[in-house]
Parts: structure tokens; C-alpha cells; sequence
């Protein structure tokens, strides 16, 4: 091994390292968390990537998706991501698929997959990813935005996951806060963060993840809190 | 009566239904989540998540003196 990961020594060990060089992580939706997350999987060493959507750049997401550039307005999101984890780390396998998560192809998208990053936009979408990652007994880490505000939690095969924060499945329809509050920069950077810190932790067995717990983020009035979400 | 004082939070879009006087906010014994939501004219569907002190709680729950109650909204941006 090159002189890469040198600097990640200290918090993850040579042994820990190869493991993340073993795993395959999901990343489903590619605006701004899974930019972000995509980008931070590839340089801490996660050696294989599916990368999922179906949407292409457009200016308006200039102003919070680091992989959207003046440049690349236009061009898919996947077909960016993939580019853009090549060049950061070339040993790093990209899978993409341009298309949206759907109940009809979630699971074929997740399999063989050791995990699932969550950064879709709509709450809907949210419970399709849950049920395929449950079904395949995948650890799906997810992470939520609206304004200053964010949100993030870990959910496994076994746990309640999305319907003790969103309510009941046919009860929800669309988008959240976010219809009207929008996204910045700084939210999505932040909790992209997040989602990425948890994924290593996952994938390396470490303590301390938020499972049936919920990390509540409010930038504005800068108000963090863990909240306790029940289990079975 | 000797109301209850309880730390109120409304987070994101339901931050505007905060009245001016809230630090404490009072309320009188017995009520409810939901019986605030009512009178701070919170639409019940705007509502998904409750948290009292840090755990996650039903609208049925009664409010005790010193209680941290947060209120939020369905976050599903990315």
C-alpha cells in the first residue's frame, strides 16, 4: 500500500483499512449528501461503489452538490460520481446505475452490498430503500435534510427504522420540510459527515452507532441531540 | 392552579407556531402533547416525530414539571 492512507493510521489500523478495501457500499441518490459521502467513502479506502440515480446536474444544485460543477451542468449524476472517485482514488471499483430507486429494481441495485448509504429526496423512496435492505439484511445508514436542519440514523435488518420518524409507510407521501425550506451547503456537508463517520463504524464493528437512535441537527441555534428511538 | 413548566423546542417548519412566551412555557396539569399541539395551532399532520427528554414519545403523553418537549417535522431532503 502506498503512502494514502497513512494519515488514517491512527484511527484506523492497517488490518481495519484492508477490511474497508473488501467492503461495498451503496450510496442511492447522488445530489447532495451521497456527493459528499461518495467523495469521503472513496478517499477513507471503501474499495467498491454502486452508485445510484437517475438525475442529471442542474444549476440549481450548484449551490450544495460537490459534485456539480458550471462544467458538468447537465451531465448524470452517476457518470460525475464515477469520475470523480476515479480520479480522487483509482483503486476504488465503481458500479453506477442511471436510474432512480424503484421497488422493482431496489434489490437487484443492493445486492452483494455490505451496506447502504441513504441520500435519497423523498420520504417515499426512503421506505423502498428500508424494505430491500432489510430483505437482504443490509445495515442502511441514513442521513436527512431540510434548511439548517439534519438528521441521521442507523438502521438494521431486525429494527422498526423509518416508521417511528416518518410514521406509517401509507401515511406518507413526498418530500419533507425541505419543499419549503430548501438545502444549503452547509447542512448537507455536515451531515454527509455524518452518514460517512457511521458507515466506517459499521463496516468495522465499532461502537457507539446510532442504532434505534436518532442524531438531531439544528446548524441555526447550533442544538445537537441523540434521541432514543424504541427497538422492538 | 400551579401550572407545569416545560421546555418547548419547535424544529424546523414548526418553529413558527413558538409563542412569544415560552421560556418556561406553562401549561396546566394533565395536558398532553397533543393538547399543546391543539392550542398552539400545530396542524396534527405536520407533527411525525415527539421527543420528551430525549426519547421518543405517543401525543397521549401528560406532561410533567421540567420536561424537554420537541416537536418535528418529516425531514426527507438530500
Amino acid at each position: 500500500m502506498d503512502q494514502r492512507y497513512e494519515r488514517n493510521f491512527s484511527t484506523i489500523s492497517l488490518d481495519e483499512q484492508a477490511r474497508l478495501g473488501r467492503s461495498g457500499v451503496c450510496v442511492t441518490g447522488l445530489g447532495g449528501l451521497g456527493g459528499c459521502v461518495a467523495e469521503m467513502l472513496a478517499r477513507t479506502g471503501v474499495g467498491n461503489l454502486v452508485l445510484v440515480d437517475g438525475d442529471h446536474f442542474e444549476s440549481s444544485n450548484l449551490n450544495r452538490q460537490l459534485l456539480c460543477t458550471e462544467e458538468l451542468v447537465g451531465m448524470s449524476k452517476p457518470d460525475a460520481a464515477q469520475d470523480r472517485v476515479k480520479a480522487v482514488n483509482g483503486s476504488v471499483n465503481v458500479r453506477k446505475v442511471r436510474s432512480f430507486l424503484r421497488e422493482k429494481n431496489a434489490r437487484d441495485i443492493l445486492f452483494g452490498c455490505d451496506l447502504v448509504v441513504d441520500c435519497l429526496d423523498s420520504i417515499d423512496d426512503r421506505f423502498i430503500l428500508e424494505e430491500a435492505a432489510q430483505a437482504l439484511e443490509i445495515p442502511l445508514v441514513s442521513g436527512a435534510i431540510a434548511g439548517t436542519f439534519g438528521q441521521a440514523t442507523v438502521i438494521f435488518p431486525e429494527d422498526r427504522g423509518f416508521e417511528l420518524i416518518y410514521g406509517k409507510k401509507r401515511e406518507i407521501r413526498g418530500q419533507g420540510a425541505e419543499k419549503t425550506l430548501g438545502n444549503i451547503a452547509s447542512t448537507v456537508f455536515f451531515m454527509a459527515s455524518i452518514q460517512v463517520s457511521e458507515t466506517v463504524k459499521v463496516l468495522l464493528n465499532r461502537n457507539g452507532v446510532l442504532k434505534n437512535r436518532l442524531l438531531t441537527a439544528d446548524l441555526e441555534s447550533c442544538s445537537f441531540e441523540i434521541v432514543d428511538l424504541p427497538g422492538r | 392552579m400551579k401550572m407545569i413548566e416545560i421546555d418547548l423546542k419547535l424544529f424546523v417548519t414548526l418553529a413558527k407556531y413558538l409563542p412569544e412566551e415560552n421560556e418556561p412555557f406553562r401549561v396546566a396539569p394533565g395536558t398532553t402533547v397533543e393538547m399543546v399541539m391543539k392550542q398552539l395551532n400545530i396542524p396534527e399532520n405536520l407533527v411525525k416525530l415527539i421527543f420528551i427528554n430525549g426519547r421518543r414519545e405517543k401525543p397521549g403523553y401528560v406532561l410533567q414539571q421540567n420536561d424537554r418537549l420537541g416537536l418535528f417535522p418529516p425531514v426527507g431532503g438530500g
